[in-house]
């Protein structure tokens, strides 16, 4: 700026500096000004409105990843949906490939086959066939005291009396255990009069059914029994909805198989998930509610405060909506940057509380900012119009005499 | 002249102490809601958790092996060891009764099917699975009545209503259990051409089926009967296969899986005490005589883990909770104290000490936190009480003892917002505040 004072120049003069000058409008000014200089009060009311826009949008974000975080917890449940093949019969080889390209590569198809085989003395028992390194990741809950080496070539004998077999590793049920290897011995299965020779590579516990059986790797089993897999299990990923629809698809890809949801699993996942679903949204209602009071009673509290400022404004002849423009562009202001802030503080929080729960971070989602946004600024309007509106009655003259 | 001080305060400025109220009372009714809410919701949610179904199964001991593929019974049917049908109420009398939901005993026999679009086939071997539907019971002075419909609430029946006892909707289709009625799987129903409300027979016998299931599991191909039915047709009266118990259980640690053959009889007790899967299987065992109990690993190890995880996140999110409300509160106690320079230059100007006024404003907040305290814990438990019944179709009772917690929790919270504030006012100047500058 030119060290000539406005005296000076013409009124002509005066007006094209202006226009020449960084454009800093009297309203910017002020409002400017109104934040330098009543820094603490300021920043205090900024900080109420960067706690609430944080913890509300760490409550949003939760909300939406905790869904997702739980299906996945769920998904430990094992297979929600099952694919037999019909009328005892086995699927075709490409079955399996056919599931896993319309499920996506993050979904878990595990193939079993079952015949039932006889031991040395008689007994009947359950020999299944499956994928080890898939089985363990779809059942976590099985307690399996070693897993086999997956993929042994099987050695299979035809005639007992030959050459001694090396024994094929085995998993074996606890309860089958105690009838076909009491002491941890290698054993003989037979199959239509095919022997095979087997040793319990480890044992298998999950109270269900599973532990009346004997498991097998699919590519041994196969070999000796020739039983291609018959039923093959789903954990499939996603809302009751995206599962509904992966169902109808493999539907129409194996017309030839019985495609059933495991409604065990699936009711019970919905039911959990609906209603933790419902106490985190009441939850996330009541804590957002409460710092949005928060942001009000320190607003109100501000603005009050600066009553004066208000007065001598009025009393310098400006108009209602200029002073009710002030205000407002005042708290809209601190809203959005509020709310700027907050948000990347509730992000850190978020995923904070996803790593410390759930051992993996919340995904941040920026779709929540324009909700975190407008809340934000509709409060800070909401909070700055309210005590505009009651200080509005009173005369200027009153409030400046310090009444 | 003190009391007067304060009592006047709140006469003439009701306004402004009322906002502080309502401050105060929100908040603490949003944090005792809060905490309520999660201090219950472990017991909540693990209720839900019961509708995967049960989490023990008791077998006799010196049972032979299943044989069973697909939901077909490959056993001889008279084969193996069977439990009694009168140990049953028994398990009502272990120490944790209280946390037993329910018990289904099951029977499978193969039963031969006649039906007239299967009879160019010949006759059919089905499965035929005895049980409890919602069976009366007593034990002692005890009333109560269990089966299926509490241990395995995702079985589906449709069938015709108000034929039998039960007029009611919830019932329609389900069997009673003194009856001769039986339930049809879908898949199995289908393939023979029947439904609810025909007569088929099976192993000679004419029964009426009252109802069509649906389970989505094997139970689709299989006919459920009342237990005294499937007995009747087996021949052997009070003999069960195994039985299906679902307990409400404790997330496992590190005592639950020790073995309590070599437990101290101090450790011992805990564990006995402790509602741990293990513990209530090893219960059932002492109880039902020549029984193995065991934990179906595939619902009781994933229930722990589900529950603690949403148990932590409850917890984080009331942390929240506290902490907003917390704030909410300091903030407008800070606002009602500053507006009041003013009235701190005057009592200074008259020659009140520093120590006088702060008492003066501290004994403001305890009031207003003890009557915001008081209003706030009664609206959070109604709060609380509302989201139970609304959520979980249950009450959220609010333990006696939150009450001078959360009292001492607001009060707390309210001094702690005014002091900042306070320490403000006095070191304000009477002078700037008198002339009216500030």
């Amino acid at each position: 700026m030119s060290a000539i004072p406005d005296t000076l120049l013409t009124p002509r003069q005066v007006a094209d500096r202006r226009v020449e000058s960084p454009h800093i409008s009297m309203f910017a000014r002020m409002l400017l000004r109104a934040a330098v200089l009543r820094r603490r009060r300021a920043a205090s009311a900024l900080l109420a409105m960067i706690v609430a826009a944080a913890v509300a949008t760490a409550m949003m974000n939760l909300y939406v990843d905790v869904q997702a975080k739980l299906r996945t917890e769920f998904r430990n449940y094992g297979a929600n949906v099952v694919i037999v093949a019909k009328d005892g019969q086995s699927f075709p080889t490409d079955a399996l490939a056919k599931v896993e390209f319309v499920l996506g590569s993050k979904t878990l198809a595990v193939p079993f086959s079952y015949a039932v085989a006889r031991t040395k003395d008689g007994q009947s028992v359950v020999v299944v066939g499956t994928d080890f390194t898939r089985a363990r990741q779809l059942n976590h809950w099985w307690k399996v005291s070693h897993w086999p080496a997956p993929q042994i070539l099987a050695y299979l004998v035809d005639n007992p009396s030959s050459t001694p077999a090396i024994p094929s590793e085995a998993l074996v049920g606890v309860r089958a255990a105690a009838v076909v290897t009491p002491n941890r011995q290698p054993f003989d299965l037979t199959f239509q009069g095919r022997t095979i020779h087997l040793a319990p590579a480890g044992f298998l516990q999950t109270g269900a059914g599973e532990d009346s059986r004997i498991f097998l790797d699919q590519s041994e089993f196969q070999n000796w029994t020739g039983v291609a897999p018959s039923t093959i299990e789903v954990a499939a990923n996603g809302t009751t909805a995206e599962v509904d629809a992966s169902v109808r698809q493999l539907a129409q890809l194996l017309p030839s198989a019985d495609i059933r949801p495991v409604r065990q699993i699936m009711e019970g996942e919905a039911n959990v998930l609906n209603k933790t679903r419902a106490t985190l949204y009441a939850s996330a209602t009541l804590v957002v509610l409460t710092s949005a009071l928060c942001v009000l009673a320190t607003l109100i509290g501000w603005v009050f405060d600066r009553r004066r400022d208000f007065a001598i404004m009025k009393a310098l002849g400006a108009s209602e909506r200029l002073i009710n423009g002030f205000f407002a562009a005042e708290a809209a202001a601190l809203g959005v940057i509020g709310a700027i802030l907050g948000f990347f503080i509730g992000i850190g929080v978020a995923a904070w509380i996803g790593r410390v729960n759930f051992h993996a971070p919340v995904v941040p989602r920026f779709g929540v900012f324009p909700y975190v946004l407008v809340g934000s600024v509709a409060v800070a309007l909401i909070s700055a119009i309210l005590p505009i509106e009651l200080l509005r009655r009173v005369q200027p003259a009153i409030i400046l005499r310090g009444e | 002249m003190f009391p007067r001080i304060v009592y006047e305060s709140f006469r003439r400025q009701a306004r402004r102490k009322l906002l502080a109220g309502i401050a105060i009372t929100l908040g603490v009714a949003v944090a005792t809601a809060m905490i309520a809410v999660a201090t219950d919701i472990g017991d909540k949610i693990n209720r839900e958790l019961r509708s995967y179904g049960a989490n023990l199964v008791v077998t006799p001991q010196e049972d032979t092996l299943d044989v069973e593929v697909g939901g077909i019974n490959l056993k001889p049917p008279s084969d193996g060891a069977f439990l009694n049908e009168a140990d049953l109420p028994k398990i009502r009398g272990t120490f944790w009764h209280h946390n037993i939901v329910g018990f289904s005993p099951m029977l499978p026999v193969t039963v031969k099917v006649d039906s007239s679009r299967l009879s160019a086939l010949g006759s059919q071997n089905v499965t035929l699975v005895g049980t409890y539907f919602n069976k009366a019971l007593s034990f002692g002075k005890e009333d109560f009545s269990t089966g299926v419909r509490i241990t395995h609430p995702w079985w589906k029946v449709t069938g015709p209503c108000g034929d039998g006892a039960l007029p009611r909707p919830a019932a329609c289709g389900w069997p009673d259990d003194n009856s001769q009625n039986i339930l049809v799987g879908e898949r199995l129903a289908a393939k023979l051409g029947k439904k609810a409300g025909d007569t088929i027979e099976v192993s000679g016998r004419q029964l009426t089926i009252s109802g069509i299931l649906s389970t989505g599991a094997a139970e689709d191909d299989q006919i459920v009967a009342p237990l005294a039915l499937a007995q009747q047709i087996l021949g052997k009266p009070g003999a069960v296969r195994r039985v299906y118990v679902s307990a409400l259980t404790k997330p496992q640690d590190a005592l639950a899986v020790r073995d309590p053959k070599t437990m101290t009889p101090e450790v011992y007790d805990r564990w006995y005490c402790s509602p741990y899967v293990q513990s209530i299987a090893y219960q059932l065992q002492e109880v039902i005589p020549h029984s193995h109990a065991e934990q179906i690993r595939q619902v009781a190890q994933n229930e722990g883990t589900v529950l603690s995880r949403i148990k932590g996140l409850m917890l984080l999110v009331t942390l929240a909770a506290l902490f907003a409300s917390a704030l909410a509160v300091s903030a407008a106690m800070a606002t009602a104290i500053f507006e009041r320079r003013v009235e701190v230059g005057l009592m200074k100007a008259l020659g009140a000490g520093n120590l006088t006024v702060s008492a003066i404003f501290f004994a403001e907040a305890l009031l207003l936190a003890l009557v915001g305290g008081l209003a706030g814990f009664s609206a959070g438990a109604l709060l609380a009480r509302q989201i139970g019944r609304s959520i979980f179709n249950s009450q959220i009772s609010i333990e006696p003892v939150l009450f001078p917690v959360i009292l001492a929790i607001a009060v707390f919270v309210t001094f702690a917002g005014s002091a900042a504030a306070i320490r403000r006012a006095v070191k304000f100047d009477p002078v700037f505040a008198l002339r009216g500058e500030g």
